[in-house]
């Protein structure tokens, strides 16, 4: 009896002390579960299937951050959260990680205390109208009325774009994407906007996607990217140099096809500092050397995951476009492994 | 004299049969002339009513006569519709359904363990019958206070020594509660309450590991997150309906206490929190409670939410309840009373009985009103069956633009539930009628 309250009260104060200083690192393989923040579903993005099983574009993010810091992409809690409830989850401490397609803004790096680790996905807002309507640009859309989801940035940029162009238009307001898109077919607005990879997405889904067109100005700048807890640095260094790795590995040519056979020592240093081969890369943020390995290996490089889960050759079609390597035209660019 | 009756060349002996009425005043035709076209205007508001039916028939009809069942996606959907009914129909894509059921009644609970919500619900319904049904053995009653807390084990899993500390806490009360009866009720209430917390607080924390090591009787661990679809609505449901009863049931009293602290208490409770929208508490369970509580503090996010949910009805069913003691004549009172009553008795046998019967119809509003509401709970990211979970499906890009076959889905369940409720509380009425009016 003395003994197991003896061990009780050791084990409090294991915990007290654990809560004030432990990093999330050690929070994190402690535990053997990285709690991860996703959308509570977004085409391509994250979404559930039958069994509960999550996949996308953000989903595989967390995916490679548990396979480099617990050796196993599988070992992910994932957390659905809500445009409003993120932030909170985040800073209280419930998950460990955001990757929840969230826009890298002033206000929220620094007043809402996240850092936003890089930007795994640039987006934009756009339009999509009827075909038949005869507008083939957003300055034709003078006076038109525009179905907007409430409460996001979508809203001001729309407000701001209209301004700064010297027209008007009349909003009708929706809740969520999947209203946004009922109104628009029913015919209650001219226009529907929202973050071009989601119009894509919705056009896809219509039963006549041919009949309606995405207009090619794009009004404002939509950087997602991962996030995690102000004040943690190194945690916030380990997600930010995951997803870089994922780019690199793009740009040097490894993939999940010849990442073995690359790991076992190329002719090229930064393939061999990246993974692991030379140097002490991972043993630097408290990693182990094969971090980069084991992460490209959970879903395969950035250029990998995205030809799976939402590049031109799934039902959502995007280009590549702003997601390019820096060396095909795009703003992808990793700083150099050394 | 007698030659004029012999006379007669016919007598009828036998009764004619009846005549049946005239087909104008018989069946269909008399029901259907003195409802629907017994004057000009009720002709023309028929005719505009059957026009109006026709329409949304005729233009609703195709929709689900389309339907297909089997299919893997929308877009095969589109294509089985097409070549059924050729190009341009439209029909209900059922197969989201077909393919999606588990989530909108389980939400993210592991597959392999669904044996353990639909044996719950099975308990649930085993326990509940006796409160409902009194002609059922009284016996059955034990079962049904025992059910809480073996629901919840079997729900969340996990050792099940925890939740038998819960109920060991709960009969320490009872007992201190026996032995204090003698010197009053407010001290034995009192007594019983400070020995129970006691006792969850020092006792469970070593003795749950001690006896997880001799009998590691658990289940699979299932959290809270992976709850979803009706299984949290009919768990956030049931949970606040049995809750909110009895703490709706004490405030109305407290708000007809005489005792200036415990009427001041009851009255502001009420109107705060019926002054309040029911998501500005859900936030607060959701969001706020992080803040004030130490980082890392696991506290369950369906227990928050349900607290508040039960605060919430049980607020409103305080004040139906006032409702039906204000209905009972004074003289009821006063009869408790000149029996030599005291409070409490007074309150059991003749106050509440009545004043209940007379509140039914609102108390079972309120529950069904609260059921509906659990549905809010998407503000908070839980995955309840109308919004959070049709949204999900629809992520899924097989699935994204099928939109009316989930709402019609889930209304479809929650007008069965509600309307099972509402029948319910009809019988109860007429059962418990004692008046002759």
């Amino acid at each position: 009896m003395k003994k197991s309250v003896f061990f009780g009260t050791l084990v409090a104060a294991g915990l007290t002390a654990g809560f004030a200083s432990a990093t999330t690192l050690e929070d994190v393989k402690a535990r053997g579960v990285l709690n991860c923040g996703v959308n509570t579903g977004l085409v391509g993005f994250a979404a559930p299937d039958a069994n509960g099983n999550w996949s996308g574009f953000d989903v595989a993010l967390c995916k490679a951050v548990a396979a480099a810091v617990l050796g196993d992409p599988s070992k992910v809690k994932y957390v659905p959260t809500t445009g409003q409830t993120r932030f909170t989850a985040l800073t209280s401490g419930e998950v460990d990680m955001l990757a929840r397609n969230s826009t890298w803004t002033f206000s929220r790096d620094t007043d809402l205390k996240m850092d936003f680790a890089g930007v795994n996905y640039y987006d934009g807002q756009g339009f999509m109208v009827r075909k038949d309507s005869g507008i083939t640009s957003a300055k034709e859309l003078d006076g038109a009325s525009v179905c907007i989801q409430t409460g996001t940035t979508t809203e001001m940029n729309l407000a701001d774009y209209f301004k700064s162009n010297n027209m008007t238009y009349q909003p009708i307001a929706v809740d969520s994407n999947a209203e946004g898109e009922q109104q628009y077919l029913a015919g209650a607005c001219d226009a529907y906007t929202t973050d071009a990879s989601g119009l894509a997405a919705t056009r896809a889904a219509y039963a006549d996607p041919e009949n309606h067109i995405i207009l090619p100005e794009i009004i404002s700048k939509e950087p997602l990217g991962p996030a995690v807890r102000h004040g943690d640095s190194q945690w916030g260094d380990i997600v930010r140099w995951t997803l870089f790795a994922l780019i690199a590995a793009e740009e040097y040519g490894v993939t999940s096809a010849n990442i073995d056979e690359l790991a076992k020592g190329t002719e090229n240093p930064e393939i061999n500092r990246l993974l692991g081969v030379e140097g002490d890369l991972g043993p630097m943020t408290g990693l182990e050397k094969d971090w980069a390995v084991k992460a490209i290996k959970a879903g395969g490089n950035y250029g990998e995951i995205f030809a799976a889960t939402i590049g031109e050759s799934t039902p959502i079609g995007l280009a590549r476009g702003l997601n390019a390597q820096w060396t095909q035209g795009g703003l992808m660019y990793a700083p150099p492994f050394r | 004299m007698s030659d004029t009756s012999h006379s007669a060349v016919f007598v009828r002996k036998t009764m004619l049969p009846p005549e049946p009425a005239p087909a104008r005043q018989t069946g269909l035709s008399k029901w259907v002339r003195e409802n629907l076209f017994s004057s000009w205007l009720n002709t023309i508001l028929t005719l505009a009513g059957i026009a109006v039916i026709w329409g949304l028939a005729s233009h609703f009809y195709p929709w689900f006569r389309h339907g297909v069942w089997n299919a893997a996606s929308l877009p095969e959907c589109r294509q089985i519709i097409a070549a059924r009914w050729g190009e341009g129909a439209t029909g209900a894509c059922w197969a989201v359904i077909h393919a999606r059921w588990t989530q909108f009644i389980f939400g993210f609970y592991p597959p392999e363990l669904f044996w353990r919500p639909v044996l719950t619900f099975g308990l649930m319904l085993v326990a509940v019958a006796p409160v409902l049904f009194t002609q059922l053995p009284r016996g059955m009653l034990k079962f049904s206070v025992v059910f809480p807390l073996l629901a919840i084990w079997l729900l969340w899993g996990g050792s099940i020594w925890p939740v038998v500390m819960i109920a060991a806490g709960f009969a320490v009360g009872y007992l201190v509660a026996r032995i204090l009866a003698h010197w009053g009720m407010i001290l034995a209430i009192l007594g019983a309450v400070v020995a129970a917390v006691l006792f969850w607080i020092f006792v469970p924390g070593p003795v749950d590991e001690i006896l997880g090591r001799v009998a590691p009787i658990a289940l699979e661990p299932v959290a809270s997150r992976q709850f979803g679809g009706f299984l949290l609505a009919i768990t956030l449901g049931a949970g606040g309906i049995a809750m909110s009863l009895p703490l709706g049931i004490l405030l109305a009293l407290g708000r007809q206490s005489d005792m200036f602290l415990i009427k001041t208490f009851s009255v502001m409770f009420i109107e705060f929190i019926r002054g309040v929208p029911l998501i500005t508490l859900l936030f607060v369970a959701s969001l706020l409670l992080n803040y004030f509580l130490p980082p890392g503090t696991n506290f369950d996010i369906i227990l928050r939410v349900m607290i508040l949910v039960t605060l919430f009805s049980a607020a409103y069913i305080a004040e139906v309840i006032r409702g039906g003691l204000a209905a009972l004549p004074r003289g009821q009172y006063e009869a408790a009373d000149a029996l030599g009553l005291d409070y409490w008795k007074a309150q059991r046998l003749v106050i509440l009985p009545q004043a209940l019967k007379i509140s039914i119809p609102g108390i079972v509003s309120t529950f069904i009103g609260m059921f509906k509401d659990t549905t809010l709970v998407t503000f908070v990211g839980l995955f309840e069956p109308l919004k959070s979970i049709p949204d999900s499906i629809r992520a899924d890009i097989s699935w994204k633009g099928t939109y009316w076959e989930h709402f019609i889905f889930v209304g479809a369940i929650f007008f069965i539930l509600n309307f099972s409720m509402s029948r319910y509380s009809m019988y109860l009425e007429r059962k418990l009628k004692r008046d002759h009016r």
